[in-house]
């Protein structure tokens, strides 16, 4: 695996205005991803996670363009995406697919496989229609359907077999990143072990860079090699998938991965339950956005923002309890770390 | 031994739904028991009949197209099929109450928390004022965690986020003070820091206010953390019955095996997840053999052509697949297979 950076953000904004009234004033902003920054490595997976209204898809729908990012910046494959005109960000989705949660909302019901898998390839004017034919039935071998699956339609699949239909086709353009949003929360337990076994094994065979972001802590530490935890807008921490697991730093991950119910009557876990719900996001905490809910709450909290900050290598974390200028004294005041 | 009372027993139980395309069994003759202080775990996959036996035990299957068509539910001796909705209402106002997956449905837009509470409450102390009502509405949102009670009486659903509506909903539910309750997937739809809370609760409850519990859910660390005994559904049977401890020490059935190894575990960074072949069938679709057959490593001739019935292989496991049957395959290679 090379470690060079396939895609690197920085500073990555949304915020989508709240309009009011009948001539549509806006009246405030929903800060759904509020200055984010990470970067993928050519051939790795990262995770993102959070829960729900974390800005998650809004973060995944920016890197394609797919929604124009209010600032920041998305460098891929050494391009500033963000720059490019309409017609060169066309060229460039090429190399970029998504697949999303939904894989029946996002397949043509009327269309047919095989049209819906030559669609892409259209659009970016490969191969000829010979060759395209050809493809769509090499590409359904692939992800473990058969040839002649081709000419049949979308609802004539079970779940598990449309997200094998979707992950087709983003492939059939040769991409070098895949956006998998949620593509295996609508699945069954035992359908999704076959779709997360079969993402990795296309990795590995078209050497694809992948984020992956999902809600499902278990299924995020599978497959990442890195994670992001991001709650409120904002990527609050960031390590190694192994790191993160056992050495989570933040308040709000380690609430989270001590919420997870584990497999194992005997195994007996630390639960820290967290006070309250998460805030609305038109409204976020001033501060440290987690300051409402968090354990280990400090005066500072709830003034300054806390950035995302490298603690070891390799492992970042966007929380007072870490940083510099907070006084030794009032760490230890607040113990327990 | 267990010396509680059962509460609920559910003997030989069908519910069929009549559509275009067929007859679609549902719950294709199911037993099982819940005593009382209990909770008591159901899992499987989409649509393995998890709901319709719920909406059965309830009166509430839709008919058409849906219909209970066999089998006895006992409610502390009284037979619920044998009764008319009228006495059905009075057992669903008193006895057995019900939540449900997505707490929005079941509360009515329109209405504030406090007059729907209210109501619910009433309904069960006929003759009491408004004001006690309130108070005890106000009393029941106060036991489920709620901390401004008083005020959110005035609040509509629309204005409570998914945790606090589904702990609305419990507390609409415990008014009655019921002997069962029955969750239907109760926290599929919350978040994960939300969904440990209400688990929390709902095992607070239980233990507080002594009510025999039927959780339904697909998660199996839901039922690991919450439940004392479980429940595998498959293609509407039940496929194996356990100790929450020994399915996970000794899951029997192939395909339960073969569940609890696809979950990716937080703890452990497995190089690859087990995974079952083929996917999961709708009830009624398959006529012959064993439902899982045609997904299971360990088939031999006898799972395509013959029923499996539940196997006792010891007093607190049962399981639906003939490696376990003593009279006939004791021996066969596969049994040495499954046990390795
Ligand atoms: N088009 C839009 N207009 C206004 N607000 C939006 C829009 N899209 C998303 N939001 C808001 O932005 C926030 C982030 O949403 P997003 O869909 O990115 O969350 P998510 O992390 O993907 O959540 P989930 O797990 O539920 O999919 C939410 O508060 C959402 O309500
Ligand atoms: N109204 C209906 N009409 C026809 N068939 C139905 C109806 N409701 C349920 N069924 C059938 O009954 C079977 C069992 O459904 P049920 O809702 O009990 O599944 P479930 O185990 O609760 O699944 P899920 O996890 O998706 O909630 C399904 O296969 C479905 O096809
Ligand atoms: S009865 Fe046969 S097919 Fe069914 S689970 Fe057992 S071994 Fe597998
Ligand atoms: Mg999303
Ligand atoms: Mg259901």
């Amino acid at each position: 695996m090379t470690t060079k950076p396939l895609l690197k953000v920085e500073g990555l904004k949304k915020y989508f205005p709240i309009k009011k009234g009948i001539l549509g004033r806006t009246v405030g902003y929903v800060k759904a991803v509020d200055d984010v920054s990470f970067y993928v490595n050519e051939g790795e997976t990262l995770g993102i996670v959070g829960e729900s209204g974390c800005g998650k898809s809004t973060t995944g729908r920016m890197l394609m363009r797919l929604l124009e990012p209010t600032e920041g910046k998305v460098e891929f494959d050494g391009k500033d995406l963000t720059s490019l005109s309409t017609e060169e960000m066309r060229k460039t989705r090429r190399d970029i697919q998504m697949v999303f949660q939904d894989p029946y909302a996002s397949l043509n019901p009327r269309h047919t496989i095989e049209k819906i898998l030559e669609e892409p390839l259209i659009v970016h004017g490969l191969d000829n229609s010979k060759e395209r034919k050809k493809k769509v039935r090499e590409f359904l071998e692939i992800v473990g359907l058969s040839a002649y699956h081709a000419k049949r339609y979308p609802h004539q699949f079970s779940g598990g077999q449309r997200q094998r239909i979707g992950i087709a086709r983003a492939l059939m353009t040769n991409p070098k990143l895949i956006i998998a949003d949620e593509p295996v929360s609508a699945l069954d337990v035992s359908i999704q072990s076959q779709v997360l076994n079969l993402m990795q094994d296309l990795q590995k065979e078209f050497n694809l860079t992948y984020i992956f972001i999902a809600h499902d802590l278990g299924v995020v530490r599978h497959i990442s090699d890195r994670v992001g935890v991001m709650y409120l807008g904002k990527m609050v921490e960031m390590a190694d998938s192994e790191q993160l697991y056992l050495k989570a730093l933040h308040p709000y991950t380690q609430a989270l991965l001590s919420a997870v119910p584990v497999p194992d009557p005997d195994f007996k876990k630390e639960q820290i339950l967290l006070e309250g719900d998460i805030p609305n996001p038109a409204n976020p905490p001033s501060g440290c956005t987690f300051h409402t809910r968090c354990p280990h709450k400090m005066e500072i909290c709830t003034k300054v923002t806390p950035r995302l900050t490298e603690h070891d290598s390799g492992h970042s974390v966007a929380c007072h309890l870490y940083s510099e200028q907070v006084d030794n004294d009032i760490k230890q005041l607040e113990g327990s770390i | 031994m267990d010396e509680r009372k059962i509460v609920l027993q559910v003997k030989d139980l069908q519910t069929t739904f009549f559509t275009d395309s067929g007859e679609i069994p549902a719950v294709d003759h199911i037993d099982f028991h819940l005593k009382e202080g209990e909770i008591l775990g159901i899992v499987g996959e989409s649509g393995c009949g998890k709901s319709v036996t719920s909406l059965s035990i309830m009166g509430l299957v839709p008919k058409p197209p849906g219909k209970v068509v066999g089998g006895e539910i006992l409610f502390e001796d009284k037979d619920l099929l044998a009764m008319n909705e009228k006495q059905m209402r009075r057992i669903r106002g008193n006895d057995i109450a019900m939540i449900f997956q997505e707490p929005m449905t079941s509360l009515n837009p329109l209405f504030s928390i406090g007059n729907q509470m209210t109501e619910a409450v009433r309904i069960h102390e006929k003759g009491w004022s408004k004001k006690k009502a309130e108070g005890k509405a106000v009393e029941m949102l106060k036991l489920v965690g709620l901390p401004r009670a008083k005020e959110m009486m005035r609040d509509y659903p629309h204005q409570l986020s998914g945790g606090m509506r589904q702990r609305v909903m419990i507390a609409m539910a415990l008014v009655c003070d019921p002997k069962v309750l029955i969750a239907d997937e109760p926290t599929t739809a919350l978040d994960v820091t939300i969904q440990a809370q209400i688990l929390k609760l709902m095992r607070e409850l239980n233990t507080r206010l002594n009510t025999a519990v039927l959780l339904i859910t697909h998660d199996l660390g839901v039922v690991a953390e919450t439940c004392e005994r479980v429940i595998v559904m498959y293609a509407g049977q039940i496929i194996e019955e356990a100790s929450v401890k020994m399915i996970f020490e000794d899951p029997q059935h192939p395909y339960t095996k073969g569940l609890i190894q696809s979950v990716p575990d937080m703890r452990y960074k497995k190089e690859r997840l087990y995974s079952i072949p083929g996917s999961v069938p709708k009830p009624g679709s398959i006529q012959q053999g064993c439902r899982f057959a045609a997904r299971c490593e360990f088939a031999f001739d006898r799972c395509l052509t013959e029923d499996p019935e539940l196997y006792e292989t010891s007093a607190v496991h049962q399981t639906r697949c003939f490696l376990y049957d003593r009279e006939g395959v004791e021996q066969h290679d596969n049994k040495a297979l499954i046990e390795s």
